[in-house]
């Protein structure tokens, strides 16, 4: 291979995007694209790549088909899946064993296999691309959708995409502020967390007078259930530096930061690599394309500690500090890394930029809501047949998520709740499953739109053990420095844990509604101001449940283990052994279609049985004992 | 166990280091280094990479404490993580971490007695698509079950 030529001005570089187009456009060999982001990668997907590889080359095509791996496509409940083209066709869950079938079948002969094809567990029907595939229909996947299209270690193939044409047409025509007047056309907001409107944030740190000016890209992601951030980076890393060095130049940045969790070794690797890469183009480094910007980026690992997701304990990690954060004003956009004017936005905010300086702010505007522009990326996990990565316009409705493109709750089991926005975030019921979700249609709701996690529980989840989960990770991860957030979260966690043992008094729901807001009005970073949401949240909409902890000691769901016991029910157990099979205890009683017992003596409450039988036969009830034992006292 | 850094790694540290304007931004990239080649971060080599970088020890102190990702002890060969967070849970991580704690008899943050496995609880591991995962050393499964546990322990030497 040649060495990569480094460009030097920017018609050189809109050169090389256009030539790249062409290349690909001229390119009529078949395409085997295979997902292997680190989920692809869970499942086996390098293998698979590898069997074909043995395929086509048994079949001497090696030197006819290409096979192209990538970044996640998003339906991760699919993986590994390939697509092959130009067949347009969408095989789901390939096992290496079927290289040689999909290679002989599909293309020496061009014929469909029947087995591989999605099928939709509802109507039975398959569908061969993924165009008719539900999970992809009702999604507008304009920033996540070109992972597909690209091997994220080959930056030819982000230009091949009109990569980087965003970055000529700023460095070549544009003017800093014409660059930020842009991205407030579009409205864009921060996909971070708080939907800060980013031209502002872009403004305010330009208009500074302090130098050196620099940008940090928070890769941090940390909220449970939330990895778009992850899918990103590592599927199409300069998308994100494309956005950085546009955004770099807006502000006059000399320096761009990536801080990026340890546990995505993957990301840094391919973020690395594409550095690397663009050094060698000459896209970073002094005076790049001769425009005069000199702008560098530098990837920094994290070291596990959530609270670093908050842009002023970010800061201080990267200083090498505690990563502890401070009183805001100063806003890092004002006094930030070293004390310098700094921007710090999140992995997909820099995602939609190059999006927005290619196809103009007023084209960006167009889609989603009022307030709430652009598309925003979901991570749908939990209970939902479909887990993945969804993409959709903002002002979609959770109903259209959750069973739409999710296809809603496995097992036949009901919905009960989706978690949205992490630990900030809150539990939204059935009743608000028609919402048209953006900022601030969550937030009214007592949810956050947070970065994107959602996750979806179904009718065998406590609410009360759901929001003790929330307050011990916020109890454990809250740094300790404002007493409010340290020791309101352990008080809230310890008076919800007593109730969820059947301990709970009355007055303790008031109880923590004074906690809560005690906590929200002195503690200093949004760690503490947001610790409650989760409680308020599931107070607001599932009060009925702590009221049956509380008064009745009684686990409705059957979660909390000291308020239940669990019984087989003689007339609907069909004795078709699947408790017994699933108990790790060994104390369920009972042959093939016989009626099961529980020696409860030896049982541990784990819950096991009660989610393995499908006939409902397994009940949680209110362990009697309990009742007993407050009637003495 | 000698925790002083070998000659080389010092080098190297050095050579990070002078990668950085200021003296502390170079911190966390070395302590990164010093856990990479040694497992851990033994008290020793908190002072001599105080020394290299010219910052006072009670400031690597604090920064390897402060980070759940630093080890001040030794851990075994292969490092368990198991995620515990919401979306796992909900898919069945309880059992798999029983079945973890049972065969190995250890709880989180412990070591077996032969140093074979460390064993960890850890937050999510942004792999929910694959819940219940497991990270071992530094590869993940997905969905795991509690008898594959038994499988994937016979496989670690
Ligand atoms: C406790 C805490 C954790 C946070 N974690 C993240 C994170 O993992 N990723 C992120 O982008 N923002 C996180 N944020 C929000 C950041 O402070 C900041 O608002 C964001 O990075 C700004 O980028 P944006 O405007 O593009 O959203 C966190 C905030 C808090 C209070
Ligand atoms: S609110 Fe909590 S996490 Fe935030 S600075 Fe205060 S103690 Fe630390
Ligand atoms: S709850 Fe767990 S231990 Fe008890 S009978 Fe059911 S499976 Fe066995
Ligand atoms: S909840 Fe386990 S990986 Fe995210």
């Amino acid at each position: 291979m040649k060495a990569p030529v480094k460009l030097k001005t920017v018609k050189a570089l809109e050169q090389a995007v256009e030539a790249q187009k062409k290349l690909r456009q001229a390119d009529k060999k078949p395409v085997l694209t295979v997902s292997a982001g680190t989920c692809g990668q869970a499942r086996g997907a390098l293998k698979v790549v590898e069997a074909l590889q043995t395929a086509l080359k048994k079949a001497k095509l090696d030197k006819k088909v290409k096979i192209r791996v990538t970044g996640c496509h998003g339906f991760c409940e699919a993986e590994p899946n390939v697509l092959v083209h130009p067949h347009d066709l969408f095989y789901q869950k390939v096992d290496p064993a079927n290289a040689d079938t999909i290679v002989l079948e599909t293309l020496k002969k061009n014929r469909t296999i029947k087995a591989l094809l999605y099928k939709d567990p509802v109507t039975g029907k398959t569908a061969p691309r993924e165009k008719a595939i539900p999970f992809y229909k009702k999604q507008r996947r304009v920033v996540l959708g070109d992972n597909a299209l690209i091997d994220p270690t080959q930056i030819d193939d982000y230009l091949a995409i009109g990569g980087y044409g965003a970055l000529a047409k700023v460095l070549g025509k544009m003017t800093p502020e014409a660059v930020i007047a842009e991205v407030k056309t579009a409205g864009l907001r921060g996909r971070g967390g708080a939907g800060f409107p980013t031209g502002v944030k872009w403004e305010m740190a330009r208009s500074q007078k302090g130098t050196p000016k620099y940008i940090i890209c928070n890769a941090d992601e940390g909220d449970p259930g939330a990895y778009m951030d992850r899918s990103l980076l590592e599927g199409n890393p300069h998308r994100v530096l494309e956005g950085m060095l546009i955004g770099g130049f807006a502000i006059g940045a000399c320096e761009g930061i990536i801080f990026v969790r340890d546990e995505y070794p993957l990301a840094v690797k391919h973020v690395s690599l594409a550095v690397e890469e663009l050094r060698k183009r000459g896209l970073l480094g002094s005076d790049i394309l001769g425009t005069g910007f000199s702008f560098d980026i530098r990837i920094v690992k994290g070291a596990g500690a959530f609270v670093c997701g908050e842009e002023t304990a970010l800061i201080a990690s990267i200083e090498g500090l505690v990563g502890e954060p401070r009183q805001r004003p100063p806003f890092p956009a004002e006094k930030g890394l070293n004390g310098k004017p700094t921007v710090i936005n999140n992995v997909e905010t820099w995602g939609n930029v190059p999006l927005i300086l290619g196809k103009g702010g007023a084209w960006y505007a167009k889609i989603g809501t009022e307030k709430s522009k652009g598309t925003k990326i979901f991570s749908l996990v939990g209970k939902i047949n479909n887990t993945g990565l969804v993409e959709v316009p903002m002002g979609t409705t959770l109903r259209e998520i959750i069973f739409d493109i999710g296809g809603g709750i496995p097992g036949g089991r009901k919905f009960k709740a989706v978690q949205t926005g992490g630990p900030s975030g809150g539990c939204l019921p059935t009743s608000k499953l028609d919402l048209p979700i953006d900022y601030e249609s969550l937030t009214a709701a007592s949810a956050i739109m947070g970065s994107g996690g959602m996750i979806v529980m179904d009718d065998k989840t406590c609410m009360v053990d759901i929001a003790k989960y929330f307050l011990n990770f916020l109890r454990d991860e809250s740094c300790g420095k404002c007493v409010s957030c340290r020791e309101g979260t352990q008080r809230m966690y310890e008076i919800v844990t007593r109730i969820s043992e059947g301990k709970g008094k009355v007055g303790d729901i008031e109880l923590l509604e004074e906690l809560a807001a005690a906590v929200k009005d002195a503690s200093m970073c949004n760690l503490g101001i947001t610790a409650a949401n989760p409680i308020l949240s599931t107070l607001r909409y599932f009060k009925r449940e702590y009221e049956a902890h509380i008064k009745e000691k009684r686990c409705p769901a059957g979660v909390c283990k000291s308020l239940i016991r669990f019984t087989v029910l003689p007339d609907k157990c069909t004795g078709c052994l699947a408790c017994k099979r699933a108990c790790p205890n060994d104390c369920i009683h009972g042959t093939l279609r016989e009626v099961h017992n529980i020696d409860q003596e030896k049982c541990i409450k784990c819950g096991a049985c009660y989610e393995a039988c499908r006939f409902e036969a397994v009940e949680a009830q209110r362990d009697e004992a309990i009742v007993i034992l407050e009637g003495v006292k | 166990m000698n925790g002083t850094l070998s000659q080389a790694l010092k080098d190297r540290i050095a050579g990070l280091a002078a990668g950085y304007p200021e003296p502390a931004a170079g911190l966390l990239p070395v302590l990164h280094l010093v856990q990479a080649e040694m497992g851990w971060i033994p008290p020793e080599a908190e002072r001599e990479v105080a020394e290299i970088l010219g910052l006072r020890s009670i400031q690597v102190r604090e920064a390897v404490t402060f980070y759940s990702l630093f080890r001040h002890r030794p851990g075994g060969r292969h490092h368990v993580r198991v995620c515990r967070a919401l979306s796992c849970t909900l898919r069945g991580s309880e059992p798999v971490w029983r079945r973890l704690r049972e065969r190995l008899g250890i709880r989180s943050g412990e070591t077996t007695p032969d140093g074979r496995i460390s064993l960890e609880e850890v937050e999510c591991l942004g792999n929910c698509d694959n819940a219940p995962c497991v990270l071992i050393d530094f590869e993940e499964h997905a969905r795991v079950t509690p008898d594959e546990i038994d499988r994937i322990l016979e496989g670690l030497d």
